[in-house]
């Protein structure tokens, strides 16, 4: 199968195409079937994916599977994985199941529910695999449309402020990044990502506007993607979307935003700005990795006052994600090691604890903390699967957490000690605002009166627990599933990084 | 072998945690018991055969899987056997063994927890579940596999504090410990990061060959440069604080006692509060090149000791008494490897953990008959009512106040591991360490013969009808007590040659290499020494780093140097335990009502040990209050009034605009979304397509 690629990202589509076109009305039987198929669908995607997981070969450090055909207006239509994408497709293809899994009990407007997570599930995984910067950001900036829909009519009450917020947010990082992509286009004559990864970008500095702009074009490029990238991680300080963004999204919704829509952002930064444009972020990246440490310490300290329980995992996910853009800003083996690792297992993590959320929710139709407590009285397995993502948040050794914080730690302290020293005190407040959370929720007596009758997990919960509990274990006790597969590519990135940084060193200091 | 022990509590916590449900509570927890009993005849048959003189280094490894590996950073599950980890083999597989036997009795029935309710085997499934963290610490080849066990250990600790999750007071103690371990996790970590910067690496024989570099490397860390080695070992040392419960770090501890007395006994005793220590002499290589480190922990260590035992002596609460008693224990312990004496440290490690264990198993003997009245002020008299009781607590009180016979080397296992390490204080110059613990000898013996006398002597005070009901224990709580007895009488002189005998028997049993003293002290430095103590010293360690479970440096003369201490230093300790034990009577015996009268004479002192030195409160003012009101202000004032408000000024401008073009309002804006997008992608071919031509 030479478009296995293309196979796995269109299966969801076609789903939804066929349920668009077959399926009428909004009966019982209809929300059934539609629920079926769609869970069909996603699971047919993740086995065949697996065979991209199979057949991919690690040591090769190019792209894999690589598609490429002509498009609509001479555009190409060009598809490839390579070390640092593959993990992100399989991450994706995991965990829509699951959410499709978690979203059983919906009741209205299933048919158009389940299309919204067929269609967005294709984007997302073409954000992961495109090789040109047309279709990329065709990808990238359409994916956003499914989660305004799914954000805007399954949402809270409040639904429409929040996709608002989000949406204001993504556009204007959207325009510049637009922008430096024509730029682009119009330096390197090419759309074609894996030759403009070659390209050298011009780092003269030059003067605009009274301001000396060092790196030249190439920091203008950064900065532009850095507006699109951060928005999207989301980073200090255009963070105040995502904690309102996950409250009104349905819990399927907020596992999809923090699963996966979250690792553009990062994987961005991994496919354009670090390779494309090494000095450029050589110079910026020691107020990324401020930025970073500003928002592990921020956003833990805002998440420990929360009173609701989605907006506390939001903001921790905020800080959660300043590990990883600080992991890839020390642009060291060990951080950006550290910083894919961190998103992978933030995928699956994030996604059982808002998984976490719903369950209770479900239930009691409230997220205040302050409604809950002594859980653990009626739902033992509930506190027990909570207690272990909740360990696993905090980066307990043995789960995926600790890898990916201890990795991009290690990186960065090799680069910059205050950061690290800053960003390691990000451990502490975790610990604080996590367990305070899982205490107020579910240790305790069950004195509530309308608590007094809850269930403990059903059948099918459990199964959805089941894969992300073996999936958090297996990455924290035999990270090298990972790093195997990643680390010729990370390698490759490095040492192309540093050659380019090393290089710029000599040519600036040559013409001063 | 070793496979075989370090993965049988795991496999005894997996089958009583998940199976009970199918062979019932019963099978469950015996079977976690007795794989518990089969790993602690494990660990003492590999702590009996092994010898340090038939590996290269006195140690062999393991491995068993690959973990992290990124780049240089090369990780793997892997496990080390030497002199130190099979020490701490037998002292955790053996409580721990017996903390389960005594769990029979002391978890049966109760009164926390309602009818049919199942806890036994959760609580049998923590307890094996520590007991496999922990042994993971003691047996890890690298420093973050012992990060995982120093993790693993302490949400053991979390979940056991917090078992008796019904109560407020145990889910607030146990969060307090995991976060305040946290912040010593933090320097912990910090050290790992700076000593894989510098060496490459991450595991112990690969770092212990480079400390003699690291002494001589300045190391950029925050605002200035330091001595690697000296700012390395602090920030482990920052670790061990948090684990050990020391001075600054030690708020947890007591708070930890919510917790099931058999789990204080396990893990807030005898256990994972030494994993600090443990460290310390773990890292003895390091250490012996960070003389300002080690002064710091030195002076933690004898503070601790000191500002611990002022504690012990105003509290009412058995439990907490007795925890206070650990943390100053436990500073003893960083004395003594502060002054370069890590086998003393780690000497007083092992009898403190029978002792400790037994007086906390006696403690909850004691509860567990006055139905978990813990409070003494309503204990007294009940010598009678439990006497076998009575007896191991005697023992263990015996053994922690140190009593013995001077210069003859016969005494409970506290007094010849104390003695060991107050003569090591002195004789490492640590005058203050020296006369801290000393004094703290003194206040060891006030508050366990306080312990005693207002539990077991004296009139019955508090709840008559508790009193009559009080009983002795079931067999299954008094065998652990008999076993740890044993541990408390002999431990000290059995192993005294070993641990602080002559560098040639301390080298042999940590397969240090040594040296006929003479030709070590040929060098010109040590002429005069030589002259002093050459006559009756015959050997000297003489190591390099890595060689041997510990390491002690060329100029670390502190073993021979405490051989010689004058006479006045060996039997000072002695003298203040006698002091403490007449006050004690004389408190507590001879006069009942002094302590009152006392109390009421020197009020705010009396308040200031009540209220433990006023750190809580310290503390809650400093750094959790702040805490919240600066999180409170981020959150309402940073993200909500400047972040959001900037956003929403802009937004006022631009999206009614936007949603204008789109026509509709309420959704518009995704409509917008798309039309920009389908704008932005047309602007992109029409570039292209003009662009393509001109270029």
């Amino acid at each position: 199968m030479d478009n296995l690629l293309s196979i796995v990202t269109f299966i969801p589509a076609l789903a939804a195409a066929i349920m668009a076109v077959f399926m009428r009305g909004e009966n019982e039987d209809v929300q059934k079937n539609a629920k079926y198929l769609t869970l069909f669908a996603t699971s047919i995607t993740f086995l065949v994916s697996l065979l991209i997981y199979f057949q991919f070969d690690p040591a090769d450090t190019g792209f894999q599977f690589v598609e490429d055909k002509d498009w609509i207006f001479g555009l190409r239509y060009k598809m490839g994985v390579d070390g640092i994408s593959v993990l992100f497709v399989m991450l994706t293809t995991f965990v829509m199941p699951l959410t499709i899994l978690a979203s059983w009990d919906v009741k209205t407007r299933v048919k158009e529910y389940m299309i919204a997570f067929l269609l967005l599930e294709t984007l997302m995984l073409g954000v992961f695999m495109a090789l040109d910067l047309v279709l990329f950001y065709f990808f990238f900036e359409a994916g956003l449309i499914p989660m305004f829909l799914i954000i805007g009519i399954w949402g809270g009450a409040n639904r429409i402020y929040a996709s608002f917020k989000f949406f204001l947010y993504t556009f204007f990082g959207s325009v510049l990044m637009l922008v430096a992509m024509l730029f682009m286009y119009m330096d390197a004559q090419t759309t074609d990502i894996v030759i403009l990864l070659d390209h050298e970008f011009a780092f003269d500095s030059f003067n605009v506007l009274g301001i000396h702009v060092v790196g030249g074009v190439q920091t203008l490029l950064f900065l532009a993607f850095f507006a699109s990238f951060a928005v999207k991680m989301p980073m200090w300080p255009v963070h105040t979307w995502l904690p309102d963004a996950h409250v009104q999204a349905p819990t399927a919704g907020s596992v999809v935003l923090a699963a996966i829509l979250l690792k553009m952002g990062g994987y961005g930064f991994l496919r354009f700005s670090l390779p494309m444009f090494p000095v450029g972020s050589a110079v910026m990246s020691d107020l990324v990795l401020w930025m970073s440490a500003i928002a592990i310490v921020y956003t833990s300290l805002v998440a420990l006052v929360q009173e609701d329980m989605k907006k506390l995992i939001a903001y921790s996910s905020v800080a959660h994600m300043g590990f990883v853009t600080m992991g890839i800003f020390a642009a060291n083996q060990q951080g950006i090691d550290g910083a894919i690792f961190q998103m992978l297992s933030h995928g699956f993590i994030s996604a059982a604890l808002f998984l976490c959320v719903g369950v209770i929710y479900d239930r009691m139709h409230t997220r205040e903390i302050t409604a809950y407590g002594g859980l653990v009285v009626n739902m033992p397995a509930y506190a027990l699967v909570f207690m272990f993502f909740t360990m696993g948040n905090v980066g307990l050794p043995g789960t995926s957490g600790f890898v990916g914080e201890f990795l991009t730690l290690m990186g960065t302290f090799q680069v910059n000690t205050w950061v690290a020293f800053v960003a390691t005190s990000g451990v502490i407040f975790s610990a604080a605002y996590a367990l305070w959370l899982y205490r107020r929720v579910v240790f305790g007596d069950l004195i509530k009166g309308s608590l007094k009758t809850i269930q403990d997990m059903t059948v099918r919960e459990k199964w959805i627990f089941a894969p992300l509990v073996v999936m958090t274990l297996l990455l924290g006790i035999y990270p090298v599933v990972v790093t195997d597969t990643i680390s010729p590519s990370t390698t490759a990135l490095v040492d192309s990084f540093n050659a380019a940084v090393a290089s710029a060193d000599v040519t600036l200091a040559a013409t001063h | 072998m070793e496979t075989i022990l370090l993965f049988t509590p795991m496999v005894g916590a997996v089958i009583c945690g998940f199976g009970h449900k199918y062979i019932g509570e019963k099978a469950a927890t015996v079977t976690a018991t007795s794989l518990l009993f089969l790993t602690s005849l494990l660990s003492w048959i590999v702590f009996a055969t092994f010898d340090p003189a038939m590996h290269e280094g006195g140690y062999y490894t393991k491995t068993i899987l690959t973990w992290i590996q990124s780049g240089t950073l090369d990780t793997s599950w892997q496990f080390r056997v030497d002199r130190l980890t099979t020490i701490m083999l037998i002292v955790i597989t053996t409580v721990s063994s017996l903390v389960h036997l005594y769990s029979f009795g002391y978890m049966d029935k109760d009164p926390q927890w309602k009818e049919g309710e199942s806890y036994k085997p959760r609580f049998f499934a923590y307890l094996s579940f520590f007991t496999f963290a922990m042994l993971m610490l003691v047996t890890s080849d690298n420093l973050v596999q012992m990060f995982f066990g120093w993790e693993g250990v302490g949400v053991a600790s979390y979940l056991l504090i917090g078992f008796y999750y019904r109560k407020p007071s145990a889910g607030a103690a146990a969060m307090k410990a995991f976060v305040v371990n946290r912040v010593g996790d933090f320097g912990f970590a910090l050290g790992i990061f700076g000593l894989f910067f510098l060496t490459g690496s991450i595991n112990f024989s690969d770092i212990f060959s480079e400390v003699t570099s690291l002494a001589d490397t300045q190391l950029a860390f925050l605002w200035r440069e330091w001595n690697a080695a000296n700012v390395l070992a602090f920030l482990l040392f920052i670790g061990a604080m948090g684990k050990s419960a020391q001075l600054l770090l030690h708020t947890w501890l007591p708070d930890a006692m919510e917790g099931p007395t058999p789990v204080s006994a396990l893990i807030h005793a005898a256990t994972m509060v030494t994993a600090g220590v443990f460290l310390v002499c773990r890292m003895s290589p390091l250490m012996e090149v960070a003389p300002e480190a080690t002064a710091f922990i030195t002076v933690i260590g004898a503070t601790t000791a000191f500002f611990a035992a002022t504690i012990g002596l105003v509290q009412t609460d058995i439990k907490r008494v007795i925890a206070y008693s650990t943390c100053s224990q436990l500073g003893y312990m960083f004395v003594a490897a502060g002054v370069g004496m890590y086998s003393a440290a780690m000497f007083h490690l092992l009898t403190h953990a029978f002792f400790k264990a037994m007086l906390f198993l006696g403690a909850g003997s004691v509860i567990h008959a006055m139905h978990h009245e813990q409070d003494m002020t309503n204990y007294g008299g009940l010598r009678d009512k439990i006497p076998l009781t009575f007896w191991a607590m005697m023992i263990g009180t015996l053994a922690i106040t140190g009593v013995g016979i001077p210069f003859t080397g016969i005494g409970f296992a506290g007094f010849i591991s104390k003695d060991a390490i107050i003569e090591s204080a002195y004789a490492g110059g640590s005058i203050y360490g020296f006369w801290m613990l000393v004094i703290a000898a003194a206040m060891t013996s006030f508050y366990s013969w306080r312990l005693m006398f207002l539990t077991f002597y004296g009139k019955r005070r508090g709840d008559k009808h508790t009193h009559e009901h009080a009983h002795e224990s079931p067999m299954v709580m008094l065998i652990p007590l008999g076993v740890l007895a044993l541990g408390a009488v002999f431990s000290g002189m059995v192993w005294y040659g070993s641990f602080f005998g002559h560098a040639d028997q301390v080298g042999k049993f940590y397969g240090i290499p040594v040296a006929e003293a003479s030709a070590h002290h040929g060098d010109t430095d040590h002429d005069e020494e030589n002259a002093e103590h050459g006559g009756e010293h015959h050997y000297a360690f003489a190591g390099q780093p890595g060689e041997g479970a510990l390491y002690m440096a060329p100029d670390n003369h502190v073993l021979e140097d405490a051989h010689a201490v004058n006479f006045w230093v060996k039997v000072s300790p002695f003298i203040a335990m006698l002091l403490g034990f007449g006050l004690a009577y004389l408190f507590y015996i001879a006069k009942p009502d002094l302590p009152k009268r006392l109390a009421k004479q020197q009020e705010p002192l009396y308040l200031f040990l009540k209220n433990k030195w006023y750190f809580d409160e310290l503390y809650d003012k400093v750094f959790v209050k702040p805490a919240l009101s600066i999180g409170r202000f981020l959150w309402k004032k940073g993200d909500g009034k400047t972040i959001d408000g900037f956003l929403n000024g802009l937004a006022l401008g631009i999206i009614p605009f936007l949603t204008r073009l789109a026509g509709r309002a309420q959704s518009g804006f995704i409509f917008t979304y798309a039309f920009w997008m389908v704008m932005g992608i047309a602007a992109l071919v029409t570039w292209m397509s003009i662009g393509g031509g001109t270029h």
